[in-house]
């Protein structure tokens, strides 16, 4: 195959520019063709990638990988903006005239997370990173008229070129004492170093640092809440799910590749990061009054629940993370497709909004139900199966004090989803519809589907996770 | 004889010097120059690295170029926002942006 392997990521960047090129010729009736190339566009090159399954070739030295690890990331990503351009639908008519920019952005971030998974060097890694970041600085700044979107987008900037640089800093370090920068070959020379440096311990430091402020892992989470409740639900969601999971696929490999666990063991530090970010975001989602920053904060803790499958450090547990990402995709964009929809109808997420959303819109506060359920992880939903092997990870590595602190604040978050459910059904209801544009229910169904199909019979995608893993050792 | 370690020193104070701007200035565009700071700390780190350890390879001047270019990329956008929160908030102060909170 050679470089045809890299086709979806050259039909990315061209349908990227295509996209924007036709936004600015085609007269303001015509736009809406922009949002329909864009679709067929992603839906084309999830096809191609599918097509692709099983090839595996090298680039450039090692540089740029593919291999079953990146097509596992590429379907991913590609799955998850397809869904979000799908549920976005009438939301964009905020956007006024701008929509065609809207998908050539999300197009491009889109092709910064493939490259951060694909990636076998730190410098296609920094750059895949900065692409997909710039792109996210711009996108929760879109609401133009709305002073909280642009403290969202400034936030985000400042916060994410602060966390660029710190991980660019520690990535030199580690350039400093292992000379290179290819992930193979820095294994190569730490490995022959009998004595470790310092230099390199502060380097791995500050890039897990670096990681963790993307992740939104405590104590580098203070950005998450503002720019999930700022930013246009869309983006949100795609924030949520893409950039998230794009810095775990990073990192994930980053840290089995070039600096396994048997040398530097990071596993005690990604374990009591795991153990802060699940406490934290768990007990302070509690308190809050707005869905979007609800799922801020879930999407925190969730983040938490992912790490403890990094920090067990086997193959049960990184099996788990690339699971877990996957079934995120479904559960959380559902539940913010449904925040999305609410809030083009009402112009608001706070509960209230919620209030009797059941009766209102039956389909809409069953779905929310579903998805909030199965990010809980109650059976027979997909977060379920994601927990069973995270936590069987950490548990088959001696962290058992990691796995019950899990449990105990997966029962704590329980609370706070199932009080979104009760607003739902009990609350008090204004007599409005919501209504659900065609495309939006098909995004739907999908998530609905995938979040239950996943639960009740996750072999699948398991073996799926499981070959994409096998790439790594 | 100025070695290796000069130059690591002077990135790291560099960036040092950098994080105390973005933690202590309250003008947004003095906050994007300390983050600027940064990244160039880094890029001393790697253009000393490739002199000193690996001349045989150009891999951290390389690096470094990539870091400017980025850099450049995101000043550009960063200023954009500036403007555009400047529109609503008439300020570039950013104890004014408080409109989200806990």
């Amino acid at each position: 195959m050679g470089y045809l392997l890299l086709a979806p990521e050259m039909l990315l960047t061209v349908l990227g520019i295509v996209v924007l090129a036709l936004g600015l010729i085609l007269p303001q009736r015509g736009k809406k063709v922009t949002g329909a190339v864009a679709m067929i566009g992603t839906l084309g090159i999830l096809v191609v990638v599918f097509w692709q399954f099983g090839y595996e070739a090298e680039f450039f030295q090692g540089v740029y990988g593919i291999d079953a690890y990146s097509h596992f990331f590429r379907v991913l990503f590609l799955s998850a903006a397809l869904i979000i351009f799908a549920m976005a639908g009438n939301y964009l008519h905020l956007f006024s005239e701008r929509q065609s920019e809207w998908y050539s952005l999300m197009l491009f971030a889109t092709l910064g997370m493939i490259i951060m998974a694909s990636s076998g060097d730190l410098i296609t890694l920094y750059v895949g990173m900065e692409l997909m970041t710039i792109s996210f600085y711009i996108l929760s700044a879109y609401l133009l008229d709305d002073g909280r979107s642009a403290e969202a987008g400034l936030k985000y900037l400042i916060l994410g070129a602060l966390s660029s640089a710190v991980m660019l800093f520690g990535i030199s370090l580690i350039y400093a004492s292992s000379g290179s920068t290819v992930f193979a070959v820095v294994y190569q020379t730490l490995q022959a170093q009998v004595v470790t440096q310092p230099v390199l311990i502060a380097g791995i430091i500050l890039l897990i640092a670096g990681f963790a402020f993307k992740i939104a892992l405590v104590p580098f989470h203070m950005w998450a809440p503002d720019i999930y409740q700022g930013a246009p639900t869309p983006v949100t969601a795609y924030l949520a799910v893409g950039s998230k999971a794009a810095a775990f696929a990073a990192l994930l490999r980053i840290l089995v590749t070039a600096l396994p666990a048997a040398h530097y063991n990071w596993t005690m530090l990604l374990a009591i990061l795991a153990a802060v970010t699940i406490i934290t975001g768990n007990l302070i989602a509690l308190a809050q009054r707005n869905v979007k920053r609800l799922l801020a904060y879930s999407s925190i803790a969730q983040a938490g629940y992912i790490l403890v499958g990094l920090a067990a450090s086997n193959v049960y547990g990184f099996k788990g993370v690339l699971f877990y990402a996957m079934l995120y995709v479904f559960s959380n964009i559902g539940a913010f497709a449904v925040a999305t929809l609410v809030e083009t109808q009402s112009g608001s997420s706070d509960f209230d909004a919620f209030s009797g959303l059941a009766k209102r819109a039956p389909m809409l506060a069953a779905i929310m139900t579903i998805c909030m359920l199965s990010l809980a992880g109650i059976p027979p939903m997909a977060g379920f199966a994601g927990k069973f092997y995270l936590f069987s990870g950490a548990i088959q590595s001696g962290y058992l004090w990691l796995a019950f602190i899990g449990l105990i604040m997966s029962m704590v978050s329980v609370y706070y989803y199932l009080n979104v459910s009760r607003l739902m059904y009990i609350g008090k209801s204004s007599e409005q519809s919501v209504p659900v544009p065609a495309m939006a229910r098909v995004a739907l169904l999908v998530c609905l589907v995938g979040t239950l199909i996943i639960g009740i019979y996750p072999q699948p995608l398991s073996q799926f996770a499981e070959i994409a893993i096998q790439v790594l050792y | 004889m100025i070695g290796l370690n000069h130059y690591l020193i002077l990135g790291t104070c560099l960036f040092g010097i950098g994080i105390y701007g973005v933690l202590s200035k309250r003008n947004a565009i003095a906050v994007l120059m300390s983050v600027e700071l940064m990244l160039n700390a880094a890029n001393i780190n790697f253009v000393a690295v490739n002199h000193f350890i690996r001349p045989d390879q150009a891999i951290g001047q390389l690096f470094a170029i990539f870091v400017i270019v980025v850099a450049a990329a995101e000043v550009a956008v960063g200023l954009a926002l500036i403007l555009s929160i400047y529109r609503h908030a008439s300020s570039t102060n950013l104890n004014d942006f408080n409109l989200m909170k806990w």
